[in-house]
């Protein structure tokens, strides 16, 4: 098991205990085969309680995970005749946000995401997933060129933030992000949009005005990263575990509360543990909403949205209506 | 972003509340923060709370500020009723909103209504940043998604004040979601002509600058505002280095192009008139 987690710990001793059984069996000759069986058992049993039970900030530790898919992966995987497109024509091109034109099953689709490295050296290039003002506004000229050709919008959102930094100030970073959820809203093609890992704040919603909003099973969606949550609440960032807690960032949470259209499912584990299985879930929600939203018109499509985003909160009335 | 606020920008004076200052005796004395210049709290008022020795824009209360912008303070008020909750059981919530509604006399971090402006008809919203930052929640995203949609059956502009620290934490992702849900209000305002006219005053940061408050048709500021998405210390501590003095202010973000215009207070009422004026449709005079 590459790459664990802290809380995989004995999930990752149990199977080197397996692993040397298994080579005394081969080198040996002597046979473990009931004790391999037994640990075998015993480690389906321990994956179970853990990935079963796991806590908030251990399910933003997957969210974050070095080696869960990034939008490139999923693109790769889910989409044919991809044609990445470059540039905001006003600054330059982020790396940060990647996208361009694509078959979904054979339809032209405009699909784009948040982009993360797959490496220290690709991470630096692509800014660790988090855009500067130009990122967005290269997403926004591409959903301008899907709305033209009436081609359906695929978003793929995974970043820690938009980055907060200097020349994102000067360049209008709220702007541009203003800017995108105003005009994601008008578009008249069905937008779907998937959280495949860190959903952080107005940076990742900057590309998630969609008629349909997913995330995967053990992403986060945020209004503020936990750790700065913790640094405002309670002066320290190592309260991060109890303000993931108290957010209710996990995907079932944001479900429940009707921010997401539905949770999916992931392996046990995370995404990075059985892509190809995390692909199909992901294939299946895109074929079915496509379709759901292939009947509606483009005025539809535009009310569809409104009313979405419409219903999002919870408040009471002093008086009766 | 809000510790920033909370800890390190202090600079406006604490003003007696409405209920509070009934109790206090008259001549109660304000120190301007940024010059030292200390006026009486009954002047400074009349002053529209400008700091006669610096000019320095003093916090105004959603009420004062309803008085100064509308004609004769007349104002009909949309959605007081609406009261948040505490959806997600968040520590501690459920007392702060009842100690600031009890400090501020308010139900929420907004107002809305209508009235006039030198006899315009026009749709408002005023935030105030007593109340939780003026952070926003549920309440705050609807009651401005609701104006924007009376502005735009009655075919009024919409006028909005911002005093922001951004979507408020404590409602988690619903407070994120209001960011959608008020631009989308904007969009279809906007697909159908409505003018909106957005004036940052300080502070409008986070969630509600990188929302509406940068929608506007015309985007105003008041003199010295804070104005930006992200806070100032996570910026520098990204980047290592320290932050120009004026960084984030309105007068910054004129310089970069991303305002129309900073407006003095004295000169707010005017200048929105004006723009109304140049807005209506040709014959109208």
């Amino acid at each position: 098991m590459a790459g664990e987690l802290p809380f995989e710990k004995p999930l990752v001793e149990l199977e080197q205990k397996i692993q040397e059984l298994q080579s005394f069996t081969r080198e040996k000759g002597i046979d473990f085969s009931d004790e391999i069986k037994k640990l075998e058992n015993k480690m389906e049993k321990l994956a179970e309680e853990i990935y079963g039970n796991l806590t908030a900030w251990q399910r933003v530790q997957i969210a974050r995970h070095p080696e869960r898919p990034t939008t490139l992966d999923y693109i790769e995987n889910l989409f044919t005749d991809f044609m990445e497109l470059h540039g905001d024509r006003l600054f330059g091109d982020d790396r940060a946000i990647v996208g361009g034109i694509a078959r979904f099953k054979g339809t032209p689709v405009t699909v784009i995401g948040h982009q993360k490295g797959k490496d220290t050296k690709d991470n630096i290039a692509r800014n660790f997933g988090m855009p500067h003002p130009e990122g967005y506004r290269k997403a926004l000229r591409l959903m301008q060129q899907a709305d033209k050709f009436g081609r359906p919008i695929i978003t793929f959102i995974n970043t820690p933030g938009a980055y907060p930094g200097k020349t994102a100030e000067e360049r209008g970073q709220s702007e541009a992000i203003a800017r995108n959820l105003r005009e994601m809203a008008s578009f008249r093609v069905p937008i779907i949009c998937i959280v495949t890992g860190e959903g952080g704040s107005g940076g990742a919603l900057a590309i998630g005005v969609g008629n349909r909003v997913y995330a995967l099973e053990y992403s986060y969606y945020s209004v503020i990263a936990p750790e700065s949550a913790a640094a405002i609440l309670w002066r320290d960032s190592a309260q991060a575990e109890r303000a993931a807690e108290s957010l209710k960032i996990n995907a079932p949470e944001l479900y429940e509360r009707g921010i997401i259209d539905a949770v999916i499912p992931e392996p046990m584990g995370g995404a990075h543990r059985d892509r190809e299985k995390a692909m199909a879930e992901v294939e299946k929600v895109i074929t079915s909403s496509l379709e759901e939203l292939s009947k509606l018109n483009g005025d539809e499509l535009v009310q569809d949205r409104y009313q979405r985003f419409k219903n999002i909160g919870e408040f009471t009335t002093l008086v009766e209506a | 972003m809000f510790k920033e606020i909370f800890y390190r920008r202090r600079k406006y004076a604490t003003i007696p509340s409405e209920k509070a200052k009934k109790e206090v005796p008259e001549g109660l004395m304000v120190k301007c923060t940024q010059c030292g210049t200390i006026s009486y709290t009954k002047e400074l008022e009349k002053n529209l709370k400008i700091c006669p020795g610096c000019d320095y824009h003093f916090a105004m209360t959603a009420r004062e500020r309803i008085e100064a912008t509308l004609d004769d303070g007349h104002f009909f008020e949309y959605d007081v009723e609406l009261v948040s909750l505490n959806p997600l059981d968040f520590p501690d919530y459920q007392d702060k909103l009842e100690k600031d509604m009890e400090k501020t006399g308010l139900n929420e971090a907004v107002v809305t209504g209508e009235g006039t402006i030198e006899g315009h008809p026009v749709v408002i919203g005023v935030m105030d940043s007593r109340f939780r930052m003026g952070s926003m929640g549920s309440v705050v995203g609807e009651k401005i998604a609701r104006a924007i949609e009376k502005a735009e059956q009655k075919g009024y502009p919409f006028i909005m004040f911002s005093a922001s620290g951004g979507a408020r934490m404590q409602e988690g992702a619903l407070s994120l979601m209001q960011m959608a849900k008020t631009s989308a209000v904007l969009a279809r305002f906007h697909r159908k002509g409505g003018l909106f006219i957005s004036i940052m005053t300080n502070p409008t940061t986070g969630g509600v600058s990188a929302s509406f408050a940068s929608l506007g048709d015309i985007n105003l500021a008041e003199p010295g505002a804070l104005i930006g998405f992200a806070g100032r210390r996570v910026i520098e501590q990204t980047i290592r280095q320290e932050l120009p003095k004026d960084f984030q202010t309105a007068e910054f973000l004129l310089e970069h192009g991303q305002l129309d215009k900073v407006v003095n207070r004295r000169e707010m009422r005017k200048t929105l008139s004006r723009l109304l004026d140049l807005h209506l449709v040709r014959g109208d005079h």
